[in-house]
């Protein structure tokens, strides 16, 4: 008897019986009964076979890949980890790097991966639901190898084990919680263009220029190994989140104005999230790769004009704030780093006055705005650190309703003031950081007046470990709040005469030194 | 705008005035002095009165800048938010018409912080 041997299935017949041909269409409730998401924020889709995947991988495939760069990752950690690579680093002042990182980071990544799982199981079309499915596998990948790379310096250094504790309490890690509950709690469709594309696409140049490449300046092999296992998956999203935005341009003119709106807002949102990712880049990697000023004017201002003249053939023009952004980029690191530096008990991270050396580079980095606004209160506050009176504003914050920044940005035009706008809304004050955020207020109230604020929410009383009588007359929420976010002592305060700073040099010396 | 939802949309605000009991929120800031990053916050009660603001909370907040020393009080110019207001130190906030979540803003005319900056 012959054997009869099956042909063989080429990649696009296996493409398409691995993806498409593993959807239906339900028959026992109505379609639109099962899938309601995908109307209600007002796209029209008549064709959801238009939607191009953008990669053409299949589930199989894609776990071998993955499986590959994990392999690869781990070996790299374990080598790095084994040879205390956490001493061959430039300067311990970059620890400070990774606790910020790991803050605001990680747990963004795991929204990211509960986002995409959300809008994988909301999608009618059988192609955008499988890659929303991988990307939540990759976010969740993320989430999980950036704390691995990161746990090894946990062991030696302060202020890293409460950052879950700490990401949905503690003020300076509200811009970025507040970014991605507004995305994760908007439609599908929504969240595609603010993760998918505004974040992915637009501004995600900037998020790993100085965690990436600054690991790579800084010697730190376990966070920039991290990165490029991320790198190939990154590349994907940014495919997903373009092909997102054309299939909605292409498939109805009445999505236009949509979509429009939402890539002003999710941009602007995205930038304001990015002031202390510059920061990182101008104040924090004691070997700098370039200044958050040239990494905007490379990604943003060339690289996003270039995406938007692409766009424009369906109508899109560049996004409201662009112009605003431009302005911006000469400030937002340096007031960024004075609203940290300023408050020295409140972040689980040290602040220092840049040396000399770096206040010249940041004056040659910025010859507009650096010695004419900052650079005299820099060294003001290092003078009075050095004679014992180190600053330290114990005061609460004043945020943004919109997109939770402190309000310390400046008047557009007008560096020396701050920008306030203010709106009301059934009676009550909003008060906001930008005309842009409070557009976004005003076209969705209902949401924003939800907004957490954690200096609020002390004065409320529902910042205080248990055990502490909020009701007393002599409350103060300011004399709980640390123990509430267990915020570890050791990591708060200047740099300088921190434990860490002692224990690197001491180890450092018994690396090199008999 | 109204929000679009698939179910009904009505959520209490965070921060509405019955929070506080009894309190009411109050923002502070002084203008050209921006090595203080933002505004500061406070809840107090409505009879508080306004001697108290710069007395306790501007004086603990800001005293450390050098120019604080050089307030010529007399000539500090006040804002509530943007509308010029002249306080009645020995008054509340009520009866000075300051209310929840306003944003108290003084100028010192001729002290523009730290060299001349702004900060």
């Amino acid at each position: 008897m012959d054997m009869k041997v099956a042909k063989k299935l080429g990649l696009k017949e296996r493409y398409t019986l691995m993806t498409r041909d593993l959807a239906w269409d339900t028959t026992y409730q109505p379609m639109d009964k099962v899938f309601p998401q995908v109307t209600f924020e007002g796209i029209k889709i008549h064709d959801w076979d238009k939607w191009e995947d953008p990669f053409r991988l299949t589930m199989d495939a894609y776990w071998k890949y993955q499986a590959e760069k994990e392999r690869k990752l781990y070996a790299i950690l374990d080598a790095f980890n084994q040879n205390n690579g956490h001493l061959s680093v430039t300067d311990a002042r970059y620890m400070n790097v990774l606790k910020l990182f790991l803050g605001s980071t990680p747990p963004l990544e795991l929204m990211a991966a509960r986002g995409f799982s959300m809008v994988g199981r909301q999608m009618v079309g059988a192609g955008p639901r499988v890659a929303c499915q991988m990307q939540a596998v990759d976010e969740y990948r993320h989430f999980q190898t950036q704390i691995h790379s990161i746990s090894n310096y946990n062991k030696f250094y302060n202020g890293m084990d409460e950052f879950a504790h700490q990401q949905s309490r503690m003020w300076y890690l509200s811009d970025g919680k507040s970014f991605f509950d507004d995305a994760i709690t908007a439609g599908p469709f929504e969240f595609m263009v603010a993760i998918g594309f505004a974040f992915e696409y637009v501004l995600t140049n900037i998020l790993f220029v100085p965690f990436i490449s600054g690991a790579a300046y800084n010697g730190d092999m376990a966070a920039m190994t991290v990165g490029f296992s991320a790198q190939s998956d990154e590349a994907r999203h940014m495919t997903l989140g373009l092909e997102c935005i054309k299939f909605m341009l292409e498939q109805d003119p009445d999505n236009l104005p949509i979509v429009q709106r939402w890539i002003d807002k999710w941009t602007w949102r995205g930038t304001r999230k990015l002031a202390s990712v510059g920061m990182m880049m101008d104040y924090m990697l004691p070997k700098r790769i370039m200044s958050f000023k040239e990494a905007w004017e490379i990604y943003f201002e060339q690289n996003g004009a270039a995406l938007f003249t692409d766009l424009a053939r369906y109508g899109i023009t560049v996004p409201k704030c662009f112009s605003q952004t431009i302005e911006e980029k000469e400030h937002v690191t340096h007031q960024s780093w004075i609203g940290f530096y300023m408050k020295p008990d409140a972040t689980p991270f040290h602040t220092w006055i840049p040396g000399k050396e770096e206040l010249d580079w940041l004056s040659e980095k910025y010859p507009n705005t650096f010695d004419k606004y900052y650079r005299p209160v820099y060294e003001f506050l290092d003078q009075q650190e050095k004679t014992g009176n180190r600053f330290n504003n114990k005061t609460q914050p004043m945020n943004c309703q919109v997109c939770v920044s402190t309000i310390k940005f400046n008047e557009p035009g007008d560096p020396m003031s701050t920008c306030f706008r203010e709106t009301r809304y059934k009676g009550e004050k909003f008060h906001f950081c930008s005309d842009h955020c409070k557009d976004i207020f005003e076209h969705e109230p209902e949401k924003y007046v939800q907004t957490y604020i954690s200096s609020h929410q002390g004065l409320q009383g529902n910042c205080a470990p248990e055990g502490v009588d909020v009701n007393a007359p002599d409350f103060n929420p300011g004399d709980h709040i640390a123990d509430y976010w267990k915020l570890d002592k050791r990591a708060t305060g200047d740099f300088n005469g921190s434990e860490d700073q002692k224990n690197f040099a001491a180890w450092r010396d018994q690396a090199t030194k008999n | 705008m109204a929000i679009k939802a698939l179910a009904d949309y009505d959520f209490p605000s965070s921060d509405a005035l019955e929070n506080y009991k009894g309190k009411q929120l109050l923002y502070i800031n002084w203008e050209r002095h921006r090595m203080f990053s933002r505004p500061f916050v406070l809840a107090l009660t409505p009879d508080t009165p306004f001697s108290v603001i710069v007395d306790q909370y501007i004086t603990n907040c800001y005293s450390y800048h050098p120019d604080f020393a050089h307030i010529d009080w007399t000539q500090v110019v006040w804002q509530n938010s943007d509308t010029v207001f002249h306080p009645d130190m020995t008054k509340s906030l009520q009866e000075n018409g300051i209310g929840h979540k306003d944003l108290i803003r003084f100028t010192t005319p001729g002290l523009d912080g730290i060299a001349g900056t702004g900060y």
